[in-house]
């Protein structure tokens, strides 16, 4: 964690924006290892795949877009919000006081649901992944609003930054110009690339189904998936990744997951149950579970790959 | 050793506390979306700790382990770092749209071109 504070300093302390983002992405490598410490190894899954891969992925082709230096200024306002941060940062610590000690199992947060999930979920369910159980059933309609703002978000840039230009706009230093001049030449790069691919797809629908054994589960497998098409469209070229997953598709995938997803909550009404009540989907309640679960999971894969991946080819192909 | 245990959410508050730094006294667009996101961070950190229980191990059912860390927080904080991406990337596409009207990611500097307008 001293590690992560450093690294936060630096951010605070560096000009240049380009290196800015690669320590973000460490810092998120490193909060990752940290999860893992503290037993969350799906939180520490996705923490990995999205904080140093997509979101660094996104910043560059920002800094592509606009400039990759911060402007040098002295402003008297900096002091004031030191000040202000300080005396924040004070008062937070004098609330940790009450704060229950850390690994306390007595703690009151343990004491409520976590529990009744812990011991439950087994027979309910049926799942050894609790977090799975938990997403996905337990608190399905949470994870549905999540899995809708996803879509939001995709749709919002989409629109702000997908259309074709209009306005003033100048020429844009290419964002898969700049990085992939020197990495396309670069047979290393190619040959690797192209044999591991596959094994990334391969893995992403590995942690797609497994997801209710080990950790993993959709949100993971769709991030890692579009992962593999994003590494594709640096290394190689843009515009043949465009056309082996066409504009049109990738919406479609978009909408269809959260159809998916809501379409199983609507199919509990029509046999009988509540919105989002598997038991009602089989014969028996606990395939019903597992049978709802996997679906909910392939729909949750399919929005977050499709936004991922249209999010990416809208930032890259800005400057066309 | 009373405030040993209090270590972990010290940290948090130091990560969050840059986090604010960079968002108030930066001016860059980018910085402050990065300053967001280390503030966000310093958040899920907060609730995984107050997940672990001592002594106890990841959330996944088997047999012969009976302390398993809450596993609540850990689905809050999933789905959490998800929305996170998604607005992170809203904002950088709210980045290049201004920098395409006003020419400029800084802050103050978009302030002078709509005062003198």
């Amino acid at each position: 964690m001293g590690f992560m504070a450093v690294i936060g300093f630096a951010v605070a302390r560096l000009r240049n924006l380009f290196a800015v983002v690669m320590l973000t992405g460490i810092f998120s490598l490193t909060a990752a290892v940290l999860y893992v410490i503290l037993d969350a190894v799906d939180v520490a899954f996705t923490e990995a795949a999205v904080g140093a891969g997509i979101s660094t992925v996104l910043m560059l082709g920002t800094l592509a877009l606009t400039s990759s230096e911060e402007r040098v200024e002295s402003s008297g306002g900096s002091k004031w919000a030191l000040l202000l941060v300080v005396a924040t940062g004070c008062v937070l610590v004098y609330g940790t006081l009450d704060m229950p000690p850390f690994g306390d199992p007595t703690a009151a947060i343990h004491h409520h649901v976590a529990p009744y999930y812990l011991e439950k979920s087994g027979q309910e369910i049926g799942l050894p992944n609790v977090v799975t159980s938990v997403l996905a059933s337990y608190r399905g309609y949470d994870t549905l609003g999540e899995v809708f703002v996803i879509f939001t978000a995709a749709i919002g840039v989409l629109l702000i930054i997908g259309r074709p230009k209009f306005g003033r706009r100048r020429t844009h230093r290419m964002l898969v110009g700049e990085l992939s001049n020197s990495m396309r030449n670069n047979v290393i790069l190619r040959v690797v690339s192209k044999l591991l691919i596959p094994f990334i797809l391969l893995f992403a629908l590995y942690v797609q189904w497994h997801g209710d054994f080990g950790p993993g589960g959709g949100f993971q497998a769709g991030v890692i998936f579009a992962a593999g098409f994003i590494l594709y469209a640096l290394i190689f070229d843009i515009d043949t990744a465009r056309t082996m997953i066409p504009a049109s598709i990738t919406r479609l995938f978009l909408a269809l997951g959260v159809l998916l997803y809501a379409g199983v909550g609507v199919a509990g009404f029509v046999l009988g149950g509540n919105f989002l009540e598997y038991s009602v989907l089989a014969a028996d309640p606990v395939s019903g579970q597992h049978l709802g679960i996997l679906l909910v999971e392939l729909g949750v894969g399919m929005t977050v790959a499709a936004a991922m991946i249209s999010i990416f080819f809208t930032f890259a192909r800005q400057e066309h | 050793m009373e405030y040993f245990g209090l270590i972990n959410y010290w940290m948090v508050i130091i990560l969050m506390m840059t986090g604010f730094y960079i968002v108030i006294a930066h001016d860059n667009l980018i910085k402050k979306i990065v300053g967001l996101n280390i503030f966000q961070v310093s958040v899920f950190v907060f609730y995984i700790t107050m997940a672990k229980v001592k002594g106890g191990t990841a959330p996944i059912l088997a047999d012969g382990i009976t302390i398993y860390s809450n596993p609540l927080p850990h689905v809050l904080i999933l789905t959490a770092i998800f929305v996170g991406v998604a607005t992170t990337a809203l904002g950088l596409a709210l980045v290049v749209r201004i920098r395409d009207a006003y020419c400029t990611i800084e802050d103050d500097e978009i302030e002078n071109q709509e005062d003198n307008a």
